[in-house]
């Protein structure tokens, strides 16, 4: 006479409710699974100027020493440690998330980089990396005459 | 078209209701190691970009919030031609037990990481206690 499961409940069940509640909790789901990839590392920026190029790569804890940056023609190579904490016998991790490697990682530039006046500075843990164009490989100007 | 009408509307707040940051910056969640030795527990978190003036420690009752801001970097007359990553500041909040020595937190920043010490309070220290053989 009245149906059958739940729909019987009437006013007690309210549908829409139930309906919002599932698109919220999948929005939820959803938005916490951004895509996971693997990444070369470390990540880098790359500025472009007329004259010189800037990379910026973000490298948290790393001695200066040894961070080793190579310039082959438009290639450029950084590598370098990180060293992990080294702990002690009684001394017990709670929470490991920052890893601790060796990283190398080559770069293909937009052009031919001169090697000789590479500057790289290493500040709050960003490598800076500036690189001014090679001579032959600047941009020229062509003038454009009045016929 | 529809997108603009969308925008004019009054947006409606997720639930439950997020504060919100008055600095209009991404935020990022620093990568954490924390240790416990004998006489402290030692906090080490990357935040790149930040030095001992932009990074911020508050320990209210038992939460502790590491906060570090990052300007963006500008450099004249260049422009960004490829990015794989984004700047933005640092916040992580963790709860830590009230058996830490409060007077006593170090905090230090070099090279973009943070190591925080926070000493246990006096009795909350192990003692060892030895086991006896029986004969």
């Amino acid at each position: 006479m009245f149906g059958t499961g739940a729909w019987r409940l009437g006013r007690l069940m309210d549908p829409y409710a139930e309906l919002s509640r599932l698109r919220n909790e999948m929005n939820r789901l959803f938005s916490l699974s951004t895509p996971t990839f693997v990444q070369a590392y470390p990540a880098v920026n790359i500025w472009v100027g007329d004259q010189e190029i800037l990379i910026t790569a973000e490298l948290p804890g790393v001695d200066p020493e040894k961070i080793d940056i190579s310039v082959l023609g438009d290639n450029l190579t950084l590598g370098g440690v990180r060293e992990a904490e080294s702990l002690q016998e009684d001394e017990t991790y709670h929470r490991k998330e920052r890893n601790g490697s060796r990283f190398s990682r080559t770069l293909q530039l937009p052009f031919r980089i001169d090697a000789a006046g590479i500057e790289a500075r290493y500040e709050k843990g960003i490598l800076k990396i500036a690189a001014p164009r090679a001579p032959e490989d600047k941009p020229k100007k062509i003038a454009i005459k009045a016929a | 078209m529809e997108k603009a009408h969308v925008d004019l509307q009054k947006q409606q707040a997720p639930t439950p209701v997020e504060t919100e940051r008055t600095r209009n910056r991404k935020v990022y969640v620093p990568k954490v190691d924390i240790y416990e030795t004998r006489e402290a527990m030692v906090l080490i978190a990357d935040m790149p970009g930040v030095d001992e003036q932009s990074v911020d420690i508050t320990l209210e009752k038992n939460i502790l919030t590491i906060t570090g801001n990052v300007e963006a970097p500008i450099y004249d007359g260049k422009t960004l031609a490829y990015a794989e990553y984004d700047t933005g500041d640092y916040q992580r909040a963790f709860t830590i037990s009230d058996e830490v020595d409060r007077e006593r937190i170090t905090a230090m920043v070099k090279n973009g990481v943070l190591r925080l010490t926070l000493p246990k309070a006096e009795k909350a220290k192990v003692k060892k206690i030895a086991i006896k053989a029986d004969k």
